[in-house]
């Protein structure tokens, strides 16, 4: 068999919970987890008569993802209902968009792991109201909280662009980074502020027409979507292959088994006659508005990942794992404008830390880089006094590990513990010549070629003078010795 | 294009309503008449008109975000024939 000939055809409809602190036409709060029930109003409870008002901000989001994504704003939108019933849905319809919506026609760009770009296109953005939460497991009936009901979401739809699950997983990747460097949306796909649901075809490789596709759901991490994906692409070609045929039909992934299944299909489940809500006047966005957000918009995951490759100098690894996460390259930031001796070993010095150090423990102790005990301008600090000859960066790793017990200064942590390296010549000097003396047959032994035995005399005055010697100083001056003695 | 009684169906399938035959006999005819009714507007050339969504002349509408007291659960729940202290109870939905 060969899969070669088939590619898959993937495009992703993502559904983003938006920061605002009121809901989409009320100002009921959004705040989760509060109790159930008690962010209502009638308004978001579908009470006959009421009005909605849309939330500023919202629009202002909108437009902020729009910009970001390479989308057209569009100067005149309107909201329409989406009619179905579903007891999460107390009016009987969902306020959406469907025709004229407040963003089209963009690209988020990818960069797949060989290093090759590829843009993904977008179709349209659209505002539209979260529903409800159905709550299945309690005996015989459904509970309903209606807390949810209404809160904002933005709907990005992608182009049929995407030809793997890898890919799929690059565009969420970006997606996200996008949403929680704007601060429009926190970005958390387990909790359902992120959600994805994609459409699957597969055809012959140079076909233009679009094979039957499917739609998958349910698929809640990054990682979920990008194996459900592939086992749909996989079961669509072996159903081809054996001469079977793909049914149109919408299936939900199980991250159990690693398998996606036919959800009870609902009979004319996609009638869900759109028509203007005649509750909700157009939005008219000018190039003022646009404009002015604009000029608001911070600076993007994949502009800061090229800026610290170009400023910091610092590899393209490097720049990548500093800028996944906005709170992480706001700390790196911080540390390298505390630095007093800003130099590119400096700013890779800092990298390595923030990499390997400081990630390891906010991973292991799951905490957000923002709450972490060491600040960043601790971490400036230390690596000056390692760049000044003050402590060596093997001591560097104790004052670390004593400001993450003790949250206490570089600084106050040399003089207590007594870290500051020895630098000075002379009683470097001292302790190379009694370890010589103490050890003559070594000596005698280097001389008559031996090597090696020059890293036991390193270690050896390294013990002598606990660690704290100045590596390069000690060096210099053992080699002038044994070199003084072997001639 | 006229409406069958399977177009009444679908849309009192939709509207979650069900019907005798003769009722759906009854909305058939009904239906049709107001489609024909309808219909005359066709007459006019409307070529040169902008579509409307709206009829009232307004735009962007809006408030800003902030956040104004909601209902107690209590008086939320009121008008709900089946609850708990703090949910709405419903009959056992699967899925969607
Ligand atoms: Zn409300």
């Amino acid at each position: 068999m060969d899969w070669n000939k088939y590619e898959a055809v993937i495009g992703l409809e993502v559904h983003s919970q938006m920061l605002t602190e009121t809901k989409t036409f009320c100002g009921c709060s959004t705040k989760f987890g509060n109790p159930p029930n008690s962010n209502v109003c009638p308004v978001c409870l579908g009470m006959p008569g009421v009005l909605p008002v849309l939330n500023r901000r919202l629009v202002e989001f909108a437009i902020k993802m729009g910009l970001a994504t390479n989308c057209r704003i569009t100067p005149y939108s309107i909201f329409a209902r989406k009619n179905y019933f579903y007891p999460d849905l107390p009016k009987g319809y969902q306020i959406s968009q469907f025709e004229e919506p407040i963003c089209v026609d963009g690209y988020v760009e990818i960069e797949k792991k060989d290093g090759t770009q590829k843009k993904i296109g977008l179709v349209r953005i659209h505002m539209e109201e979260d529903a409800g939460k159905s709550i299945h497991d309690q005996g015989k009936e459904t509970l309903v909280d209606l807390n949810r009901c209404g809160v904002p979401l933005l709907e990005i739809v992608s182009k049929p662009d995407i030809r793997s699950g890898e890919e799929a997983y690059l565009y969420l990747q970006q997606i996200r980074q996008i949403v929680t460097y704007l601060g429009i949306c926190d970005g958390n796909m387990e909790e359902g502020s992120l959600r994805c649901d994609a459409n699957v075809s597969i055809r012959l490789r140079g076909e233009t027409r679009l094979g039957t596709k499917t739609e998958i759901k349910n698929m809640n991490s990054f990682r979920n979507v990008e194996r459900a994906l592939d086992v749909e692409i996989d079961r669509q070609y072996l159903l081809i292959e054996s001469g079977d045929r793909v049914k149109q039909e919408t299936l939900l992934y199980d991250a159990d088994t690693n398998e996606v299944r036919p959800m009870r299909s609902k009979e004319e489940a996609n009638d869900y006659r759109y028509f203007p809500d005649p509750d909700l006047v157009p939005v008219v966005i000018d190039d003022a508005w646009i404009e002015k957000v604009r000029a608001s918009q911070p600076e993007l995951p994949m502009e800061r990942r090229n800026r610290y490759m170009r400023e910091f100098s610092l590899p393209k690894y490097d720049s990548e794992i500093l800028t996944a996460e906005k709170e992480v390259a706001d700390y790196y930031e911080e540390i390298v404008s505390g630095l007093k001796l800003k130099t590119e070993a400096a700013y890779k010095q800092a990298s390595n830390y923030v990499m390997t150090d400081v990630l390891r423990v906010v991973n292991e102790k799951s905490v957000k880089i923002g709450e972490f005990t060491i600040r960043p301008s601790q971490l400036s600090r230390m690596i000056d006094l390692i760049n000044e000859g003050t402590i060596s960066t093997k001591l560097a790793k104790e004052v670390f590990d004593e400001m993450l017990r003790s949250g206490e200064s570089p600084d106050s942590i040399v003089e207590k513990k007594g870290l500051r390296q020895l630098s000075d010549e002379s009683e470097i000097g001292k302790v190379v010549e009694e370890v010589l003396q103490a050890n003559p047959d070594e000596v005698g032994k280097y001389i008559g070629g031996k090597e090696k035995l020059f890293g036991f005399f390193v270690g050896e005055i390294m013990k002598k003078t606990r660690g704290k010697a100045n590596p390069k100083m000690l060096n210099d001056l053992l080699r002038q010795k044994l070199d003084r003695l072997k001639n | 294009m006229d409406v069958t009684i399977k177009d009444v169906e679908h849309i009192a399938k939709l509207a979650k309503l069900n019907f005798s035959d003769e009722e759906k006999e009854k909305f058939t005819a009904q239906f049709n008449e107001i489609l024909s009714f309808m219909q005359k507007l066709d007459e006019l050339d409307t070529s040169k008109v902008e579509p409307l969504s709206h009829v009232i002349e307004l735009e962007n509408v809006m408030r800003e975000d902030v956040v104004k007291p909601s209902l107690p659960t209590g008086d939320a729940l009121k008008n709900a024939p089946s609850k708990t202290d703090k949910f709405f109870k419903v009959p056992k939905v699967i899925e969607r």
